[in-house]
């Protein structure tokens, strides 16, 4: 469990926008996980996906490493956001957007 | 007991919570990874409690997610949590 906890440490310092989901950005299996992969590619956030379907350890590990139960896991900047229910409420609310801005993550020009 | 009432009774405990809504939308993910027929494995939850007055949402989840944590243990796969303070 060492290994897959430095791991999980390391993928969330070195990039700004990590989301632990069950299938991919492309091809979510899992209804909440597409809903945060929908909000994020709304806002058009650059992010990187983790399918924890692929491997048991992460999925185990995730859930250890954030003291949290389920997936989706969003986490900005090295600090861990909430699942899909805080992530659609702060969607909804606007303090996601504030908080994504306010840790310096630049959004994409959205797409059409 | 079944899931539900375990569900109930622990958030009642741990929460004293105002209003309580406890939905099994398991029916809904039948076939879906975590199902199991006949289970209670996706439930959602309307709690209103004065308990989460001053705390985060990420603080409120995981105080509801630790009251459950033997709930998950036995199977539950999926919680939906709609919180509120009060």
């Amino acid at each position: 469990m060492a290994d897959i906890n430095a791991w999980i440490d390391n993928e969330i310092k070195t990039n700004d926008v990590v989301l632990f989901m069950k299938g991919t950005p492309q091809f979510p299996m899992c209804g909440f996980s597409g809903q945060v992969v929908q909000i994020l590619d709304y806002l058009g956030v650059p992010y990187k996906g983790h399918n924890v379907l692929e491997n048991g350890e992460l999925r185990d590990g995730i859930k250890a490493y954030t003291n949290w139960p389920t997936i989706p896991q969003l986490y900005v900047k090295g600090e861990f956001v909430g699942g899909c229910d805080i992530v659609r409420e702060m969607f909804q609310s606007g303090e996601l957007q504030t908080h994504l801005a306010e840790h310096g993550v630049k959004l994409a020009a959205k797409a059409g | 007991m079944d899931m539900k009432e375990s569900i109930i009774e622990r958030l009642t405990a741990a929460f004293q919570p105002s209003a309580l809504e406890v939905i099994d939308e398991s029916d809904q993910h039948a076939g879906h990874g975590g199902w199991r027929e006949g289970q209670t494995t996706h439930v959602r939850l309307r709690i209103t409690s004065a308990a989460f007055a001053g705390k985060s949402r990420v603080e409120v989840h995981r105080a509801v997610n630790a009251a459950l944590a033997e709930a998950f243990a036995r199977g539950l796969h999926a919680l939906a949590i709609e919180a509120k303070a009060g």
